[in-house]
């Protein structure tokens, strides 16, 4: 069934600060094998013009995509959750995220198409710290697979 | 930010050094814990049997964090990252076995964008088994 097309440009509320842990950042920069040291030598980051060690760049995907979640999840928007999987992911970074920020991101519904079945949702997540300063935009496209494909 | 990459030394169709990325089962379930996305397709064989795939895949993800580190080693400084994007054409199938799975990645300089900004466009090419697994993947970067 096609979704309501009245959701594009909906805003949902910015969810609750999310804490930039240095640790973090060293569990994420292991998982992904990568050891530069600007993710967990504060000097070295220091060295890079950086404040404190900087979040690899898919970091904050994390993040935004909890937020995605709950658009996802919006009862009235009537996506079926179970068939939803990843199709593009862009970011636009403004500065990388470092520890010791505290964002919130405020999720937009920027289009919903339907296509073989298939519908596709493109959700934009605008990352701010506590500032209000925008850090970085993750634009999301979700594509719930059609029914009738799974049998 | 510092990258170290000189803008003024590079052209576009500059090669950047390929790489490999191996990714087992035990990969996967360290960037599950390490990112909160604890979708059984990417731990549990039997569940992705029952949805469809051919065995457990990686994280998309994972492979798109993977794909961006040869561009992040080249430059020097992960900050440099200005705008990074990709598309998930087809999934990396890990076996369960000492092996796993690999991604190889390459990329080059499609464009110089800005010569105030120094900012130059990536354009990245990540297989797994001779299969295109990441489409439209580019970055752009901005360089000394």
């Amino acid at each position: 069934m096609a979704l309501d097309q009245s959701f594009v440009g909906r805003s949902y509320p910015p969810t609750a600060p999310y804490e930039v842990g240095r640790e973090k950042i060293r569990e994420f920069a292991e998982a992904i094998g990568d050891a530069h040291p600007a993710y967990t030598d504060p000097e070295a980051a220091k060295a890079l013009g950086h404040e404190d060690v900087v979040a690899p760049p898919t970091f904050v995907f994390s993040i935004t995509y909890r937020a995605a979640a709950e658009v996802v999840q919006d009862p009235e928007l009537g996506l079926d959750y179970s068939r939803v999987v990843h199709g593009d992911q862009r970011f636009a970074y403004v500065r990388p995220v470092r520890a010791g920020d505290r964002l919130t991101v405020t999720s937009t519904v920027e289009a919903i198409r339907s296509m073989a079945g298939n519908d596709i949702l493109d959700i934009r997540g605008d990352v701010h710290d506590e500032l209000g300063e925008l850090v970085v935009t993750a634009h999301t496209k979700l594509v719930a697979r059609a029914a009738a494909e799974e049998s | 930010m510092a990258a170290t990459r000189r803008y003024a030394d590079v052209e576009p169709g500059t090669e950047l050094p390929v790489r490999t990325f191996p990714v087992t089962r035990e990969t996967l379930v360290r960037y599950a814990g390490a990112s909160g996305d604890f979708n059984p397709i990417h731990w549990n064989e039997r569940f992705a049997r029952e949805v469809g795939l051919p065995d457990v895949i990686a994280h998309g993800m994972f492979t798109m964090a993977s794909a961006v580190r040869v561009v992040t080693d080249w430059v020097g400084d992960p900050g440099a990252v200005v705008e990074y994007g990709v598309r998930f054409t087809k999934p990396v199938v890990v076996p369960d076995d000492v092996e796993g799975a690999v991604i190889e990645v390459s990329a080059k300089v499609g464009a110089k964008l800005d010569d105030e900004a120094r900012t130059v466009r990536v354009d990245l090419t990540a297989t797994s088994a001779g299969q295109k697994v990441l489409g439209m993947a580019r970055a752009v970067v901005r360089l000394a």
